[in-house]
């Protein structure tokens, strides 16, 4: 996905840039409101993460503005202050989604799903294998003629396999995909739900193999 | 009404105590005119009866003799029935009549007559004397007619008059009394609509009252506008503090946190990944109990003046529930809506309800385990009831009130992020609402139920 | 010897002054069983009169005895005014002395209960009337034809005038010297009419006998030695009627004095409550016409005088001291001694 992220603190920006890059999107950084109208002008982008407290003015003038555009990119507020009236003042200006600072980034992913699910799903956000298509957007595992829903979890441990069919990733690189840095979890939480997983791609051209010692991979049946 | 106390209340006894003076000046006044009235119509009578006498005297012989008129003393009996005296005195000599009766003194001349008072014969008598020159011009003798009478009939008029001056007097009194309770009212009516059209004001409108005041409700007034501005700034000044604080804290707290988080994401030694999983931990605890703090800070602020919108609980736990899902997902939580389709209407600060609402789900999504299922629900029973059920922990053998005061944490939530701010914000929510939060076990078997429940 | 005679005498003197110098004409003790109290009445009305009064009171007030004394007018005012004598109540016919004895403070006050005597027969609590008395014109049968006696002053005086030699010497009066009675009516004839003094001249010509009491009067007119006597005692002369023949009784059509007869408790009476129960029952004397008949009597009756306008009670009021004053008594008795007694 394409990313625009509006956010003048420069470390926080570089901080979250690289982190989506990690994820495998792509993201334009503009630290001033002007930068950003600049960007949006010359490039389509999926979603946009806007700080709303700017120094050449405050963001909801250009929430407004983007509203009344013809082409509307969701846009995801992140905001620091702790208003309550704030956050709600800001959904009636347009805003998609809001998130606060600091934020955990797997609810910054699920927002942003939910926020582009909401949208009707403009971007691509397919990948598929042996003859599954996995939708991030929608959650949905599509192979022969069935549709499963994935939960949160099976949906994010299934991507990361999709992302890259045939590589071995360890327990403990899943295990940080899957939960947060508050749950307590051993190893065996893994094994739980790629059973489930297992099960899940029962009937597709996919299933997760066991990588003794190393980990799983998916590979084709 | 405490007299004391009260503006109508001495403005009213002031009056009563101006219309009293003035009933019983009115009363002496009316009293002291009537009975000099009647008292000079006693001199007038006693004076005609000595004049008619005197006219009768007549010179006879060198004699002075006297023809006493029936009319003399019969007019006397027409205003009252008082006992009368006369004495005539010639020469020094009583000539005839009551020769016990005192002469006036002093002594009356031509043309001048003398009333006098004395006491006679045991009782008050008032006494008019005339003197007349009787006989031929050369040899004229002064003779002293004198004409007393009692003041018994006086004395019944008197009291007549007193009775009337009394009943008027008080019923004076008591027409002022009311008229005075009355203008004590109307004084105070322009006091009584300004303070009811500040009274009408909701808790937030701090605009100037309008002016054009009484003149001496001026400097109040102006008093009172400059106050609400003061209270105005400071207010704000305090929504602005609460405000900057949020963003002072949160914002360096912001990039720590993604930073920690990217570099965990790069590390690969577990105990180095768990190293900086303990920092982030660390980070969103205060992050969150800066949140919470910060809350409770707006949540008592905003308490103080409630606002009065009109809301639907119904679709306000939609909106939270909506709100909180992705962070739900994340653990594979589920939340079940059982709302009502009809609105439910409910008067009240839509902002600390809110607040209120995702504090409660915040908290059973944070010590819910994975895969579980918490219930949201509104119901209409005796009060408005917003539960939120999780199967969580459980309570059993936790001090329940204890859950609700500020910064306690259940016993059996160690090892999970989070302040215990949650519930006491929720709970006094409840409370400025007229309301109450409960904490009971979750009667679906494991787990709690959190309920605020606001009164119809 | 001479020391006795002295001691007699002072002892005499002592008597003498200790006892009272009013005369008593009569006096009787009316007793009664078991009595409670005595009530002391001094009154210039005659037994024969008042007696059946007093038995009918002392019926409706079981218990009271009644001690009473007669006496004539100005002997009643020397016992109360002058002598200080001790009476519960006392009764007269001398309206005038009566007020003098009120005005002069020997009266005290009774509120008798309202609705029982009009207000013009009660004088300022101290008086009360009870009975309403003309003074009338009784005339010989033997003189007088039925229709023929003169009806009023004028026509009487005509009547004299031009009859000398039938009345001569047949004419009676009150000597108004002595007659307190007599005193009153006639002053009070003064002030009505010119006609008194014109009247009194042509029966001075008369030679009009003068007399002392209203009895002598009707006496010798009933057996006709006298034609006419003029201002007569009303109630006795009525109440003679019963018992004597020979005359007729004639209110002159003019004018007819009418004397209130009162009643007053003397400042120094001892038993008040039986004389203020003695006035309640005469001021009822009206209803009573048992007593009216027994006692010669008519008791107050507004609708009567009403009635008959030439009936005029006599006023009460201070004018009634008027004629009691030295000077004016004086005039008044030289005009009237001038005209009646020519010698």
């Amino acid at each position: 996905m394409r990313f625009l992220l509006i956010e003048d603190n420069a470390k926080l920006a570089r901080a979250i840039v690289e982190h989506l890059q990690l994820d495998g999107h792509a993201v334009d950084h503009a630290d001033r409101l002007e930068v950003a109208e600049n960007f949006i002008s010359v490039a389509d982008y999926d979603l946009i993460l806007l700080d709303i407290m700017l120094p050449d003015g405050d963001g909801r003038a250009f929430l407004q503005q983007q509203r009344q555009r013809e082409k509307r990119t969701p846009v995801i507020v992140t905001t620091a202050r702790s208003a309550v009236s704030d956050r709600i003042s800001l959904l009636d200006l347009g805003a998609d989604d809001y998130i606060t600072k600091p934020f955990d980034f797997a609810e910054l992913e699920a927002r942003c799903r939910a926020v582009l699910r909401r949208q009707g799903g403009a971007a691509d956000n397919r990948k598929s294998f042996a003859g599954a298509s996995l939708d991030s957007t929608t959650a949905e595992l599509k192979f022969a003629d069935q549709t499963i829903d994935l939960r949160n979890r099976e949906l994010r441990l299934l991507e990361v396999f999709f992302n890259a069919p045939g590589q071995v990733f360890a327990k403990s690189h899943l295990m940080d995909r899957l939960f947060s840095f508050s749950d307590e979890v051993s190893e065996n939480a893994i094994e739980v739900y790629v059973a489930r997983l297992r099960k899940r791609l029962e009937g597709s051209g996919a299933r997760i193999e066991t990588v003794r010692g190393l980990g799983y991979r998916m590979v084709a049946v | 009404m405490n007299p004391r106390n009260s503006i109508r209340g001495r403005l009213f006894l002031q009056l009563v105590g101006v219309a009293a003076l003035l009933s019983l000046a009115f009363f002496l006044v009316v009293r002291g005119v009537a009975e000099r009235a009647a008292e000079g119509t006693q001199d007038d009578i006693l004076l005609a009866s000595a004049t008619a006498i005197a006219d009768s005297l007549r010179s006879e012989d060198g004699q002075v003799t006297l023809d006493l008129p029936y009319s003399a003393l019969s007019m006397l009996g027409t205003i009252s029935d008082d006992r009368v005296f006369y004495r005539v005195v010639s020469a020094g000599k009583t000539l005839t009549g009551y020769s016990d009766l005192p002469l006036a003194d002093p002594a009356p001349a031509l043309g001048r007559p003398a009333f006098s008072t004395l006491t006679y014969r045991g009782d008050e008598v008032r006494a008019a004397s005339v003197v007349r020159a009787v006989g031929p011009a050369t040899d004229s003798q002064a003779v002293v007619v004198s004409v007393a009478q009692t003041r018994l009939g006086l004395a019944a008029i008197s009291r007549r008059i007193t009775t009337t001056a009394t009943g008027v007097g008080i019923g004076f009194f008591l027409a002022a009394t009311l008229l005075s309770l009355w203008a004590s009212h109307l004084a105070l009516r322009p006091i009584v609509r300004m303070t009811d059209s500040v009274a009408r004001r909701g808790p937030q409108d701090l605009r100037a009252v309008p002016s054009d005041p009484p003149e001496e409700l001026a400097p109040l007034v102006e008093a009172l506008n400059s106050f609400m501005a003061r209270l105005s700034a400071s207010l704000s000044r305090t929504e602005d503090f609460i405000a900057e604080a949020a963003h002072r804290v949160r914002t360096p707290l912001a990039t720590v946190r993604a930073q920690a988080e990217l570099t965990h994401r790069k590390l690969k030694k577990p105990e180095h990944k768990q190293a900086v999983r303990e920092m982030i931990r660390a980070i969103d605890e205060s992050s969150r109990s800066a949140g919470q703090m910060l809350d409770h800070a707006m949540v008592t602020f905003r308490a103080d003046a409630l606002a009065q919108d009109d809301l639907d609980l119904a679709a306000l736990m939609g909106e939270v529930c909506d709100r909180l899902a992705p962070t739900a997902d994340l653990k594979d939580i589920a939340i079940r809506r059982d709302l009502p389709a009809a609105p439910v209407v409910f008067k009240g600060d839509g902002i600390l309800l809110q607040a209120a609402l995702q504090n409660i789900l915040d908290n059973a999504i944070k010590y819910s385990p994975d895969d579980s299922e918490i219930a949201a629900s509104v119901t209409v029973a005796d009060g408005l009831r917003l539960s939120i059920a999780d199967q969580g922990r459980g309570l059993d053998g936790i001090d329940i009130a204890g859950l609700t005061t500020r910064f306690n944490r259940g016993s059996n939530v160690g090892d999970v992020v989070g302040s215990g701010l949650g519930l006491t914000i929720a709970d006094e929510v409840a409370r400025a609402h007229g309301g109450r939060l409960t904490i009971a076990p979750n009667d679906e078997g494991v787990g709690a139920c959190v309920s605020l429940i606001l009164p119809r | 010897m001479r020391l006795a005679h002295l001691a007699t005498l002072i002892a005499g003197l002592f008597l003498a002054s200790a006892a009272l110098a009013f005369e008593v004409e009569d006096r009787r003790l009316f007793e009664a069983s078991p009595q409670r109290s005595v009530l002391k009445v001094i009154s210039t009305a005659d037994l024969d009169v008042f007696t059946p009064i007093i038995l009918a009171f002392q019926a409706d007030n079981p218990g009271i005895a009644v001690d009473y004394t007669v006496t004539g007018t100005t002997d009643l005012m020397r016992a109360i005014h002058d002598e200080g004598a001790q009476f519960d109540l006392a009764i007269s016919s001398a309206m005038d002395l009566q007020t003098k004895l009120v005005n002069d403070g020997f009266a005290q006050a009774y509120t008798a209960p309202a609705s029982v005597l009009p207000d013009w027969a009660i004088w300022r609590d101290h008086l009360f009337a009870f009975t309403q008395e003309p003074a009338v014109l009784v005339v010989s049968d033997a003189f007088f034809a039925p229709g023929e006696a003169p009806r009023n002053r004028d026509e009487l005086i005509t009547l004299l005038r031009e009859n000398p030699d039938r009345f001569q010497g047949r004419i009676g009066t009150y000597d108004v010297r002595t007659s307190g009675f007599g005193y009153l009516v006639a002053t009070q004839d003064s002030r009505n009419s010119e006609a008194f003094w014109r009247l009194m001249e042509v029966m001075g010509r008369l030679d009009a006998k003068l007399y002392c009491c209203s009895g002598d009067m009707i006496r010798d007119v009933a057996s006709g030695e006298l034609a006419l006597a003029y201002n007569v005692l009303g109630s006795y002369a009525a109440s003679q009627l019963q018992t004597t023949q020979g005359f007729r009784i004639v209110r002159l059509s003019d004018f007819v004095n009418v004397m209130l007869r009162t009643s007053l408790i003397p400042a120094n009476a001892e038993n008040v409550e039986d004389a203020r129960a003695m006035i309640d029952f005469l001021s009822g004397l009206n209803r009573r016409a048992d007593l009216v008949t027994a006692s010669g009597l008519p008791g107050i009756d507004s609708a009567a005088l009403q009635e008959t306008p030439s009936l005029r009670p006599i006023r009460f009021g201070p004018g009634l001291l008027v004629f009691l004053d030295q000077l004016k008594r004086q005039n008044f008795l030289r005009s009237w001694e001038s005209s009646l007694v020519q010698e």
